[in-house]
């Protein structure tokens, strides 16, 4: 199948979905009413009217830019303790085994239960979000590091010791561009999960942000507001991934194309 | 023992005591544990001297330990016993002035090819503009001219390991311990590099140790080939002279009545080796079975 006819397809889907929903919410069955009721279903043409809305409005904008601060503060942060704490995890095998169980433990909790404590912590504002976000991104950056440093080829480790490297050349030629390669492998999930820490945050108590106004509507029985913040918050999510494969295919050039792999 | 006897019959010719060994094991066992707690003797007493500039090839059957050699004469493994002597003096830690072409790859998979050549002078304090320029020299000398900013998975099997060979020899390392580099290459690739080797080998002379179980290989290239027993506890079998003429060509050498006289005479001791190991591998296989 080529590229367009995949194109189209997909396209097709999409239509079909809002026709079906567009249908089902605004014909009117033997009874005089549609067979859902757009008071629980909206209907998609009200969705878009409400989302074009907000966009040219103004409101929308200072909520996207808090929960956008909010996701790259907590992915920012959580990466770079990520980095740092699996880095010392992997070169010091002590520390890594005596906080084995801890660290296991840490990252079964299921992290929505912090975001009270955080609340409580943190109060109101960004912050108890950016440190939700950083739970949830901060274990994903250090198992992958972890496991970067971890895996790095014997034998390319021998070589570079053989080429007389110190432990600090190591760092910068070895591990650390094998312990990036990994945590790039894991960005998508990282920067979903920095957008997901933030966002449940802010439904779960704040005055701002993407998950405030959802939350808003949702209070009011506004059906059309909800699915209007959860289209939005789709297409920032879908401009973040493309961001993020665009950084990646610029800093891993040198990996091979998988698709193209021979050896 | 015998092999003592062997190396002291073929020995005086190129151990005139006015030169110091650059490599010299002596009495080198190496043990490891293994995981089930018992003890593994991979090479047992072993002996070898490698005169400066001569090139020692060690064969031997599939297992013996002839990689286990080169990493002790590396430093990158411990002798258990004995003790491995660097120009006369013994080693302690990673050998710096030896080179190693790894039988597997070995370049740094991030880096291009010339900042895999141009990285090898950092330990050396080499400022980068100087390192670039003399890694750009080094990959044309290994023929590779025009590939310099690709990374390694653009590069074939047989390029990959001329970059190797670059990054090693850009050092200038005084002694080249080399594991099997050109195995994973086909046969034509493996002559080419072969004779890539010797020519760059024969513009600046070094001490080589090198490991292969390819004996026309052995023969065709080096000075004095090392014959060694099949394991557990491989011992020095065998220790032959090469007296072919150099500049040679791997390919050409092949069919001289002169090669064939020593490859018969190698192969007499080999065989019963490699037919030694395989009978190993055959009984290992029925009590697996059983």
């Amino acid at each position: 199948m080529n590229r367009t006819t995949l194109l189209a397809l997909q396209i097709l889907v999409g239509i079909a979905f809002l026709v079906v929903w567009h249908l089902l919410t605004t014909v009117p069955m033997a009874n005089g009413k549609p067979l859902f009721a757009p008071f629980f279903f909206s209907t998609p043409l009200d969705v878009l009217a409400r989302t074009w809305k907000d966009i040219t409005g103004g409101t929308l904008w200072r909520h996207l830019g808090i929960t956008m601060l909010e996701t790259v503060l907590a992915f920012g942060i959580g990466a770079g303790a990520g980095i740092v704490v699996g880095f010392a995890f992997a070169r010091r095998e002590l520390l890594a085994a005596v906080f084995d169980p801890y660290v296991k433990a840490a990252n079964a909790l299921p992290r929505v239960v912090l975001a009270p404590i955080f609340a409580l912590w943190f109060g109101l504002g960004i912050w108890s979000k950016v440190a939700l976000g950083f739970t949830l991104v901060f274990f994903i950056v250090f198992f992958n590091v972890y496991q970067g440093v971890k895996e790095v080829s014997p034998t390319v480790l021998a070589n570079a010791r053989m080429l007389g490297m110190n432990e600090r050349q190591l760092l910068r030629h070895v591990y650390w561009p094998a312990a990036l390669t990994w945590m790039f492998s894991s960005l998508h999930t990282s920067v979903g999960f920095a957008l997901i820490g933030a966002v449940v945050g802010e439904y779960l108590g704040s005055s701002a942000g993407l998950g405030y106004k959802i939350h808003e509507a949702e209070s009011v029985f506004d059906v059309t507001g909800v699915f209007s913040g959860m289209l939005i918050l789709t297409i920032v999510v879908i401009i973040l991934d493309a961001i993020v494969t665009r950084i990646e295919n610029r800093l891993l050039v040198w990996r091979p194309d998988t698709t193209a792999r021979t050896t | 023992m015998s092999q003592g006897a062997a190396l002291s019959v073929s020995s005086p010719s190129l151990s005139a005591p006015a030169a110091v060994a650059d490599v010299a094991l002596r009495g080198l066992d190496i043990t490891f544990a293994l995981k089930t707690g018992e003890q593994h003797a991979a090479v047992k007493a072993i002996d070898l001297t490698v005169a400066p500039g001569e090139f020692v090839a060690i064969v031997g059957p599939t297992g013996c330990g002839k990689s286990t050699l080169l990493n002790a004469a590396a430093g990158l493994l411990k002798p258990s016993a004995g003790k491995v002597e660097i120009q006369g003096a013994v080693l302690a830690g990673l050998n710096a002035k030896a080179g190693y072409l790894f039988q597997a790859d070995a370049l740094m998979p991030w880096k291009t090819a010339i900042d895999n050549v141009a990285v090898a002078l950092e330990p050396q304090g080499v400022p980068r503009a100087e390192a670039l320029q003399r890694a750009q020299d080094w990959l044309a000398r290994v023929g590779l001219k025009g590939f310099a900013q690709r990374y390694p998975h653009m590069l074939s099997g047989g390029q990959r390991k001329r970059v190797a060979l670059a990054q090693m020899l850009i050092r200038d390392p005084q002694i080249l311990l080399m594991d099997e580099p050109f195995g994973p290459l086909d046969a034509q690739t493996r002559q080419i590099m072969g004779n890539l080797l010797l020519d760059l080998w024969a513009a600046n002379k070094k001490a080589v140790m090198f490991v292969t179980h390819d004996l026309e290989e052995a023969i065709a290239l080096a000075d004095r080939v090392v014959v060694m027993s099949a394991g557990p506890a491989a011992g020095i079998v065998g220790d032959f002279r090469v007296e072919l003429p150099r500049p040679r060509d791997i390919a050409e050498i092949r069919v001289e009545p002169a090669f064939h006289a020593i490859h018969k005479a190698i192969w007499a001791s080999l065989r019963v080796e490699v037919q030694k190991a395989y009978a190993q591998g055959e009984q290992l296989g029925e009590e697996a079975q059983q």
